[in-house]
C-alpha cells in the first residue's frame, strides 16, 4: 500500500513542478509549487524521514514560498486582471484543485494507515531523538557553521537590500 | 525501504532535470530562483532516499544543512532581486547582460 502511495505521490509531485515552471504568471506558480512540496514531505515520510517532513513544510512551503510571495507582491511582478471580472476561470484553478485533491487523499489514507497497524508504517525511520544525538553530537560543529552562515546571509541580505545609503544621497545632492 | 533504490533516484533525476530546465529556459529572475529550489528539494530527495537504503541517519542530517543552506542563498538571491530590480526597474535577465568593470 505504501508502495502504491509513493508511486501517486511521485506523479503529483512531478505534475505540480511541471505545471509550476510553466506558468506565466510567478503567483500560480509559486502555488504549485508549495503543492509540490507537500508531496515531496510525504514521500519523505514514507522513505522513514518524518521530522525532515514536518521541516520541509514548515520551512519550504511555509517559510521560503511565503518570501517569494512577499517579493512577488511587493515588485508588483504578477500581472494585475480587471477588477469587474469575477476572478480566475475554471480551467486556470482546476489543475491545483485536482492536486490538492490528491495530496489531502493521500494524506488521509497514510493516517488511515498508520492507526491500522505496521503495515502503513516504514519499517525503517528516524525518531526525532536519534535524529537530535546524532545532529548535536556527531555534527555538532557543523551546526556551529551552519549558524554562521546564516547569521552571514542574513547581514548580506540586510546590506544588499537596504535603501540607498546616505553618503550617496549626499554626494547626489552636492553634485 | 518500500520502493527500490533505483525508482526514487529516478524520480529526483526527473525533479532535478525540470528545475534545471526551469533555470535554462526562463527569463524572470524569480522563475530562476524557483528552478533552483526545484533542484535542491531533488538532491534532498535523493539524500532521503539514500538514507533509507542504507538505514543510516546521516543522509537525513545532509537534508537539514541543505535546507539551511537554500534559506541563506533565498534571503540573499531574493534581496539582490529588489536590488537589480531598484536598479533597471525590471527583473528580465536580459536587462543585466552587460559587465561593467
Amino acid at each position: 500500500m505504501t508502495t502504491v502511495l509513493f508511486y501517486i505521490l511521485g506523479l503529483i509531485t512531478v505534475l505540480a513542478t511541471l505545471m509550476a515552471i510553466t506558468r506565466r504568471n510567478p503567483v500560480h506558480s509559486v502555488i504549485y509549487l508549495v503543492n509540490s512540496f507537500f508531496a515531496l514531505a510525504l514521500l519523505f515520510y514514507l522513505l522513514g524521514a518524518p521530522l525532515v517532513a514536518a521541516w520541509e513544510v514548515i520551512i519550504y512551503a511555509g517559510a521560503i514560498m511565503v518570501l517569494f510571495l512577499f517579493i512577488i507582491m511587493m515588485l508588483e511582478l504578477a500581472p494585475t486582471q480587471e477588477t469587474d471580472q469575477m476572478g480566475p476561470n475554471w480551467w486556470q484553478w482546476l489543475p491545483v484543485l485536482l492536486l490538492s485533491l490528491g495530496l489531502v487523499s493521500c494524506t488521509l489514507m497514510l493516517i488511515g494507515l498508520d492507526s491500522a497497524g505496521p503495515q502503513g508504517i516504514p519499517n525503517w525511520y528516524a525518531t526525532p531523538r536519534d535524529f537530535g544525538y546524532a545532529l548535536f553530537g556527531k555534527y555538532g560543529l557543523a551546526v556551529e557553521v551552519v549558524s554562521f552562515q546564516l547569521l552571514f546571509a542574513a547581514v548580506g541580505a540586510f546590506y544588499v537590500g537596504k535603501p540607498e545609503s546616505r553618503q550617496k544621497k549626499i554626494k547626489k545632492e552636492g553634485s | 525501504m518500500i520502493v527500490p533504490l533505483e525508482h526514487v533516484l529516478f524520480l529526483s533525476a526527473i525533479l532535478f532535470m525540470l528545475g534545471l530546465g526551469c533555470v535554462l529556459a526562463r527569463r524572470n529572475l524569480i522563475m530562476i530562483l524557483i528552478g533552483v529550489e526545484i533542484m535542491l528539494n531533488a538532491v534532498g530527495l535523493t539524500l532521503v532516499g539514500a538514507s533509507a537504503f542504507w538505514q543510516q541517519i546521516d543522509g537525513q542530517i545532509m537534508v537539514i544543512f541543505l535546507m539551511a543552506m537554500t534559506s541563506a542563498e533565498v534571503s540573499i538571491s531574493l534581496a539582490m532581486v529588489v536590488y537589480l530590480n531598484r536598479r533597471k526597474g525590471t527583473v528580465d535577465v536580459r536587462a543585466f547582460d552587460e559587465m561593467r568593470g
